[in-house]
């Protein structure tokens, strides 16, 4: 590849390319993100490599290795092209098969297809599997066509032309104008209004100015930003360009955690290439337009996502946040005028220049337009990255897409918004993902972490286990923020020990309000929204655990026993090989007994026994009965 | 660590004060863990004072300033692996290493961290050993693999 110095230099490109890949040649797509890293992609790849060599296949089969597909419950994932064949849990034994049978004679692996839970039918094409059929994938799809390491891939897929529009047919006002116009809100988690934020900036005083990209996805259960920048690190920056033409900004920087290893290397392999190749640097595509990227590499603090605490951070400083005004906009990075934008914010970017402000207004709700990623993790069947048009409702994300709740457990309570947001019940089930009505029902869109949970999570212990996440990760700066969740957390692991008070929700409301009200940054006036979500849809929760020391979900560890039904035990010992304390009392035809001042309620015993005797149980608020005497004990 | 490797590192960042925080994670990334001596000289060249490295080290979780282990645990306590058990899965660690999160072993065998959220949610909980994911762990398998860990 030459280097690109102009729009004509990049669409001839763009149609050598496309002339090259004209013929109608099979293909394998692998899916390499990091959960399928996780499951082994690694020695699949090498295996299909291999493979394709020992049939002499090299140069008639593409292979390609790409970001995240959604569905990583059940990868490695491989598709095979033309015609979209999906194939699920590959291991590099059934490689082989693969190359020999799909791609060779044209047959399916049967064994290798997702089949329907409820009807066992098998489904060979990707489209038609309804994870992904109830999906929207505007800004996820393009993650299967490209190979994160390959610039060709993006153009292939039309990339850089939203930014050879914006430089070479609209001024800096028509993009951001376009931008407003097309109503996106930020999808870092408060929802403020892309195109508004970008103006502010714009007006700003100030030769030098910045744009910055926040990947630093603190909020714990939620990775979609990381595989937007792991599987298409092009588009975010495509954006991030565009959005530094029509702000002024000359510099740009990427924040990237680094417990994100691979989004880092894909990143710096697409800066490295992109300014070889021209797209980056001094007079870009031939105009006046000069832009770099540099990535910096979060060191691993919640806090740092909050924007002005990811200045100082950036700048080499602790990350503690600052009082706004001023904002960023005006007073950001080096005091100079600064814009930060979440990944997907940016990854939206190119899709609106490209397809126009009307096209995106088009789909959504009033409030909320485009579609958004959700990780959809937790106890739900099918879990993975999601993506939808803004106006899904719970249900359908929750039972069409995810398949509904997994072992036969009731559903319980879907949280969404991370650690400031809050517990949706069933009864509200049916609201609509959009940032108003999310924050109606009490909870929030956030960064689109989705956690399901069924009858056996305790909503305290969440709340705990929050307001824990919370407590660790305040940077301490101001004292409401860090002395209110630290007594909240006091007050909610009491109560989740049995040490709870009556008047202990009243101190909770009392200590939620003030952390609410003084606190310097989102993080302290969000910290509460754990507590009171719970405490709004689950209160006999709380008072099942403070007046009877009950745990209803059989959670909470100091609140619950395990014990060995005698009437169904059938000494087969499985419990007691497993039970770590050596609590566990019995023997051949002698009816297992559990020692509880012993047991350690670590509930192996209950894993343990075979699910056709079922007779390890979990009790909560209820005395444990007697075991039987001696003499009882004998069976059989 | 000696000098040289610190200083190599420190030149590729143009010896810029802002790059403080890069500078401290490619030493780490190196060395493992953050000596004294090696903060002492990023302090000289950088030309920052010693009590904001320290504040930096102690306020940024990933820094080390002692020793780890031989093996790194890693076992993330994100909420969709929470909500799955992780609670268990670092009560497991805690007994099979006899190291709580944060700790070392007095002879170098593990170092234990939690995290939170490795992005591999679909899979939690997930623990990582010496790099290896390891996803949809009950108490059993973790034990087992610990124990590989110690055998080897
Ligand atoms: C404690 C805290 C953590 C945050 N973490 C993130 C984050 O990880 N990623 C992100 O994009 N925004 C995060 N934000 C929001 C940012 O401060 C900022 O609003 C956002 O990056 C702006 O981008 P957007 O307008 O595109 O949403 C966080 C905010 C707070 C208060
Ligand atoms: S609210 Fe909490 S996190 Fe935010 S500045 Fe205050 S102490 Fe720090
Ligand atoms: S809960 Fe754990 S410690 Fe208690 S009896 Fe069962 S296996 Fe043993
Ligand atoms: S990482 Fe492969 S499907 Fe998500
Ligand atoms: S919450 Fe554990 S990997 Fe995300």
């Amino acid at each position: 590849m030459a280097r690109i110095k102009s729009v004509a230099d990049l669409e001839k490109l763009r149609t050598e390319i496309l002339a090259r890949r004209e013929s109608e040649r099979p293909s394998i797509t692998l899916c390499s993100g990091s959960a399928c890293h996780a499951t082994g992609c690694g020695p699949v790849a090498a295996a299909i490599e291999q493979e394709l060599k020992k049939q002499g296949l090299g140069d008639k089969v593409d292979f390609r290795r790409t970001g995240c597909h959604g569905f990583c419950e059940q990868g490695p994932i491989a598709v095979i092209q033309p015609e979209g064949i999906c194939y699920l849990r590959v291991k590099p034994e059934d490689v082989p098969e693969i190359v020999s049978e799909t791609i060779v004679n044209g047959k399916r692996v049967e064994r290798l297809l997702y089949a329907d839970p409820a009807t066992s039918e098998k489904i060979a094409r990707e489209a038609e599997i309804p994870f992904y059929r109830h999906q929207q994938r505007l800004i996820l799809g393009q993650n299967r066509e490209i190979d994160p390491k390959s610039l060709e891939d993006y153009l292939a897929v039309g990339g850089f032309q939203a930014l050879s529009r914006a430089l070479f047919e609209l001024t800096p006002e028509q993009v951001v104008d376009e931008v407003k116009r097309a109503n996106l809100r930020g999808r870092g988690g408060a929802g403020f209004p892309t195109g508004v934020k970008w103006e502010f900036t714009r007006r700003a005083p100030g030769e030098l100015k910045y744009v910055v990209v926040n990947c630093d996805e603190g909020d714990p259960g939620a990775y979609m930003d990381r595989s937007l920048m792991e599987g298409n690190p092009y588009a975010v920056i495509e954006g991030l360009m565009i959005g530094a033409y029509a702000i002024g900004a000359s510099e740009g920087y990427v924040y990237v955690r680094q417990e994100y290893p691979l989004a880092v290397s894909n990143l710096e392999a697409a800066l490295a290439k992109l300014e070889k190749y021209g797209l980056l640097g001094k007079k870009i595509l031939g105009s006046g337009f000069d832009f770099t990227v540099r990535v910096h590499r979060g060191a691993g603090a919640f806090i740092c996502g909050e924007e002005t605490s990811l200045i100082k951070s950036l700048e080499g400083l602790p990350g503690e946040p600052k009082p706004r005004p001023p904002f960023p906009a005006v007073r950001g990075l080096w005091n100079r005028p600064t814009n930060i934008n979440n990944v997907e914010t940016w990854a939206n970017i190119p899709l609106i220049i490209n397809r126009g402000a009307e096209f995106f207004n088009s789909i959504g709700t009033e409030g909320s337009k485009g579609t958004k990623i959700f990780s959809l993790v937790g106890k739900v069947n099918n879990t993975g990255l999601v993506e939808v048009a803004m106006g899904a409702t719970l249900r359908d994300i929750i039972y069409k897409i995810g398949g509904g709740i997994p072992g036969g457990k009731k559903f319980k309570a879907v949280q969404t918004g991370g650690p400031s947001g809050g517990c949706i019940p069933e009864s509200l089930l049916d609201t609509a993902v959009d940032f108003d009505e999310l924050t109606r029902a009490g909870a929030m869109m956030g960064s689109g972490g989705m956690i399901v949970m069924d009858e056996d999570t305790c909503l305290v212990d969440l709340a705990r286990y929050f307001l824990g996440f919370l407590s660790d990760e305040s940077c301490g700066k101001c004292t409401p923020c860090r002395e209110g969740i630290r007594q909240m957390l006091r007050i909610l692991t009491d109560i989740t020990r049995g040490q709870g008070q009556e008047d202990d929700l009243e101190r909770l409301q009392e200590l939620a309000e003030t952390t609410r009200y003084a606190s310097l940054c989102a993080l302290g006036k969000t910290a509460p929204n754990p507590v009171l979500s719970t405490l709004n849809h689950f209160r006999e929760e709380y008072e099942a655990h403070i007046r009877e020391k009950r745990c209803p979900a059989l959670a909470c560890r100091e609140l619950i026993a395990y014990h060995i039904d005698p009437e169904k035990c059938r000494a087969c010992g499985a419990c007691l090989r497993q039970c770590p304390a050596e609590a566990i009392d019995g023997g051949k035809k002698r009816i297992h007994v559990i020692d509880q001042d012993r047991c350690t309620r670590c509930g192996a015993c209950l894993e343990a026994c075979p699910e056709a005797f079922g007779a390890v149980s979990k009790l909560s608020g209820q005395p444990v009965p007697e075991p039987l005497p001696e003499e009882k004990r004998c069976i059989g | 660590m000696d000098i040289g490797t610190i200083d190599q590192i420190i030149d590729r960042h143009q010896g810029e004060a802002g790059s403080l925080i890069q500078v401290l994670l490619e030493i780490q990334s190196k060395n493992n863990w953050l000596p004294h001596e090696a903060l002492v000289r990023v302090s000289e060249r950088l030309n920052v004072p010693m009590s904001r490295i320290r504040h930096i080290t102690t306020f940024y979780k990933t820094f080390s300033l002692v020793p780890r282990g031989r093996h790194e645990v890693h076992v993330c306590m994100g909420t969709a692996c929470h909500v799955r058990g992780a609670e268990r899965i670092l009560d497991t660690v805690r007994e099979v290493t006899g190291v709580g999160p944060g700790e070392t072993d007095p002879e170098l065998n593990f170092s234990v961290e939690t995290v939170n959220c490795l992005g591999c949610c679909a899979l939690g909980p997930v623990m990582v050993v010496d790099g290896q994911y390891h996803g949809n762990v009950d108490t059993a398998e973790t034990a087992k693999v610990l124990k590989n860990c110690t055998c080897k």
